[in-house]
C-alpha cells in the first residue's frame, strides 16, 4: 500500500514538471518586455537593461527555468507586474472564497446527484427515470453561467430570498457568508450534477442486473438494503472516479461563476490577470489549479481501496 | 436510401430532434443577413437599452445596437468556432492517436505530454494560450483545438490498442502488409464511429468554451457579435434589462442541448460499445 502511494506520487511528478515547463515557456514567449513594463514610461535603455539583469532575464532559457522552478519549490511564485505584490500573497488573499465555493458545490452536488441517479436506476425505464434523465440532460446542457443568471434573477431579484451578487467573508458571519455562496454553488454545480446523476444511474442499472442482486432478492433482502448495502457499495468506485475527475469542470467553471456573481476569488484574479496580461499571476494560478487537480486525482485513486477492499496495491 | 434514412431517424429520435435543431441553427447562420436583421455593429445612441418591441424584437444594447441582429450573427461565430475545432481536433488527434497506439516507443512520450496537457483545466489552458497570442477568432479556435486534442488522442489510442490484438490485424501482418497499410486501411476505418461521436461532443464543448471565454473577456474581439460578448456587455445592466442576457443565453443553451442530443443519439446508433446509458 505505502509502496503504491509512493509510486503514485512519483508518477505525478513528471506531469507537474510538464505543466511547470509549459507555464514557464508561456511567460518567456509572451509578447511584451516585463523589464520595460516594470521600468515605466520614463526609463532609459540603461534602466531597462539593469532591471532585466536584476530579474535574471538576460540568462539563457533553461537557466532561467531551473532558477524559477527552484523558487517555486520554495513557495516563491514571483511578483505581479501590475500590483507589485507577490503572486503568493495575491493567491492567498483570494483562496478562501474560491475554496469554500468549490467545497460547497461538491457537497450540494453529490447530495443531490447520487440519490437522484439511484432513484432513476431503481425505477429504470419508468416515468420517474425519464423525468430524472430529462432534468440531467438539461442541467448538463445549460451553461453554468446561464444557470447562474436564471437563479440570481428568480431567487435574488424576484423572490429576494438570497443576495443577488457579491461575497461576504467568513469572519463577518458564517451564515451571511454561506448565503452569498448558495446560488453560485448551485450554478457552478449544475453541469457537475448532471454528469454525476447520469453516471450514477447507468452504473447502478448495471449493478442492479448482477446475479448477486438477484440472489439477495430471492432470499428476501429488503429493497432498501439491496440498494444501499449491495448495489451502491459496489457501484462506488466508478462513481467516486467521476466525482473526482469532475473537479476539472468545477475549476474551469469557477472562473466564469465568480464573474457572474462578482465573487473576489481566484477565478476573478485569473480573469483580471489575463485582461492586464499579468503573466506571473497567470502562471501562478494555472500552476496552483493544475496541482490541485493532480492532487484530487491522487486522492481518488487512493479512495478506491476504501470502497473496494479487493483492490490491493 | 431515403426510406432507410427516415427509418434511422425514427429509431433514434434524439438524433432527429438534435439534428433538426442544428440544421435550423446552420441555416440561421448562413441566412443571417436576410432574416430581418440590420448591421449588428451599427451604433444608435438614441435607442440605447430599449426593451424588446415590434421594432427591436430582442431589444437594443448599451450602444443602441439591435440585439436580435447581434444574436443571429452570433450564430455564425459560435458555429464557425465549433465546427472548426471539431474538425481540426479530431483530425489531428486521430493521427497522433493512431501513431501512439501503433508505435510502441512513441506511446509513452506522447501519452505523458497528453497527460500534462489534460491536467491543466480546459478554460485555464485556453486562457493561457490566448493571452500569449493576438486576440482574434483564429486564436480562439487554435487554443480550444489544442485543449481538445489530448482527449481525442486518448480515445483513439485506446481503440487502436484493442484493435491491434484483433485477428484481422494479425492476419494482415501475416499476409505481409506494411505497418503503414495496416494503420491506414485496417486500423483507422475502425476508429471512425468513435471519432464522429467524439467530434459531436467537441462541437458542443467548443461552442461553450468560446462563449465562456468571450464572456470573461478573453475570447473573440469585443467588436465581434458573439453570444459570449453580447452577454459580457449586458453584465452591467442585466438586473434592470434582463433581455441583454436572456436572448443570447437562450440561443447558447438550445445549441448545446441540440449538440448533446445529437451526440447521445449518434453514440447509441454508431457505437454501442461506448454507450453507458441504456
Amino acid at each position: 500500500m505505502i509502496a503504491y502511494v509512493l509510486r503514485r506520487i512519483l508518477s505525478a511528478i513528471p506531469v507537474m514538471l510538464f505543466v511547470a515547463f509549459f507555464v514557464f515557456a508561456l511567460l518567456s514567449f509572451a509578447p511584451g518586455d516585463p523589464a520595460a513594463l516594470l521600468a515605466g514610461e520614463n526609463a532609459t535603455p540603461d534602466d531597462i537593461a539593469r532591471i532585466r539583469a536584476n530579474l535574471g532575464l538576460d540568462q539563457p532559457f533553461f537557466t532561467r527555468f531551473f532558477h524559477w522552478i527552484w523558487h517555486v519549490l520554495h513557495g516563491d511564485l514571483g511578483t505581479s507586474l501590475f500590483t507589485g505584490q507577490t503572486v503568493g500573497h495575491m493567491i492567498a488573499q483570494r483562496l478562501a472564497p474560491t475554496f469554500s465555493l468549490m467545497v460547497l458545490t461538491m457537497i450540494v452536488s453529490v447530495v443531490i446527484a447520487i440519490p437522484a441517479g439511484a432513484w432513476a436506476a431503481w425505477w429504470h425505464n419508468r416515468w420517474n427515470d425519464r423525468l430524472v434523465m430529462l432534468w440531467a440532460v438539461l442541467s448538463f446542457s445549460i451553461p453554468s453561467f446561464v444557470v447562474g443568471y436564471i437563479l440570481a434573477w428568480i431567487f435574488g431579484l424576484k423572490l429576494r430570498w438570497l443576495p443577488v451578487q457579491g461575497y461576504v467573508p467568513f469572519d463577518q458571519g458564517l451564515w451571511a457568508s454561506v448565503q452569498t455562496l448558495i446560488l453560485p454553488a448551485f450554478a457552478l454545480g449544475s453541469v457537475y450534477v448532471g454528469l454525476i446523476t447520469r453516471f450514477t444511474r447507468s452504473t447502478l442499472i448495471e449493478t442492479l442486473s448482477q446475479d448477486y442482486v438477484r440472489t439477495a432478492r430471492a432470499k428476501g433482502v429488503s429493497n432498501r438494503r439491496i440498494l444501499f448495502r449491495h448495489a451502491l457499495k459496489n457501484a462506488a468506485v466508478p462513481i467516486v472516479t467521476v466525482v473526482g475527475s469532475g473537479v476539472a469542470l468545477l475549476i474551469s467553471g469557477t472562473v466564469v461563476t465568480e464573474t457572474v456573481f462578482a465573487i473576489p476569488g481566484l477565478g476573478r484574479l485569473t480573469v483580471d490577470a489575463i485582461l492586464r496580461r499579468d503573466y506571473p499571476v497567470i502562471q501562478g494560478v494555472i500552476l496552483l489549479f493544475s496541482f490541485l487537480y493532480v492532487l484530487v486525482n491522487l486522492a481518488v485513486d487512493l479512495l478506491y481501496t476504501v470502497f473496494d477492499p479487493r483492490i490491493k496495491y | 436510401m431515403t426510406s432507410a434514412f427516415f427509418h434511422f431517424l425514427r429509431r433514434y429520435p434524439t438524433v432527429a430532434v438534435g439534428g433538426l435543431l442544428m440544421l435550423l441553427l446552420v441555416l440561421t447562420a448562413i441566412f443571417a443577413p436576410w432574416l430581418g436583421t440590420q448591421d449588428p455593429t451599427q451604433i444608435a445612441p438614441l435607442y440605447r437599452t430599449r426593451p424588446p418591441s415590434a421594432q427591436f424584437w430582442f431589444g437594443t444594447d448599451l450602444l443602441g445596437r439591435d440585439v436580435y441582429s447581434r444574436v443571429l450573427y452570433g450564430t455564425r461565430v459560435s458555429l464557425t468556432v465549433g465546427f472548426s475545432v471539431a474538425v481540426l481536433s479530431t483530425a489531428i488527434g486521430a493521427v497522433i492517436g493512431v501513431i501512439a497506439g501503433f508505435v510502441r516507443w512513441l506511446d509513452v512520450v506522447i501519452m505523458r505530454i497528453m497527460d500534462g496537457f489534460m491536467s491543466i483545466p480546459t478554460i485555464l489552458l485556453a486562457i493561457a494560450l490566448i493571452a500569449l497570442w493576438h486576440e482574434s477568432m483564429r486564436t480562439v479556435i487554435l487554443a480550444i483545438t489544442i485543449v481538445e486534442i489530448p482527449r481525442v488522442v486518448r480515445l483513439v489510442r485506446g481503440v487502436v490498442l484493442s484493435l491491434r490484438e484483433q485477428a484481422f490485424v494479425e492476419a494482415a501482418v501475416t499476409a505481409g502488409a506494411s505497418p503503414w497499410r495496416i494503420m491506414v486501411r485496417h486500423i483507422f476505418p475502425n476508429t471512425v464511429a468513435a471519432l464522429i461521436v467524439q467530434g459531436t461532443y467537441i462541437l458542443g464543448v467548443s461552442i461553450l468554451a468560446e462563449a465562456s471565454l468571450s464572456f470573461i473577456g478573453a475570447g473573440v474581439p469585443p467588436i465581434t457579435p458573439s453570444w459570449g460578448n453580447i452577454m459580457a456587455e449586458g453584465r452591467a445592466l442585466w438586473q434592470i434589462r434582463p433581455h441583454l442576457i436572456a436572448f443570447p443565453a437562450a440561443f447558447l443553451s438550445v445549441t448545446i442541448l441540440a449538440v448533446n442530443m445529437l451526440g447521445d443519439g449518434l453514440r447509441d446508433a454508431l457505437d454501442p460499445r461506448m454507450s453507458k446509458e441504456d
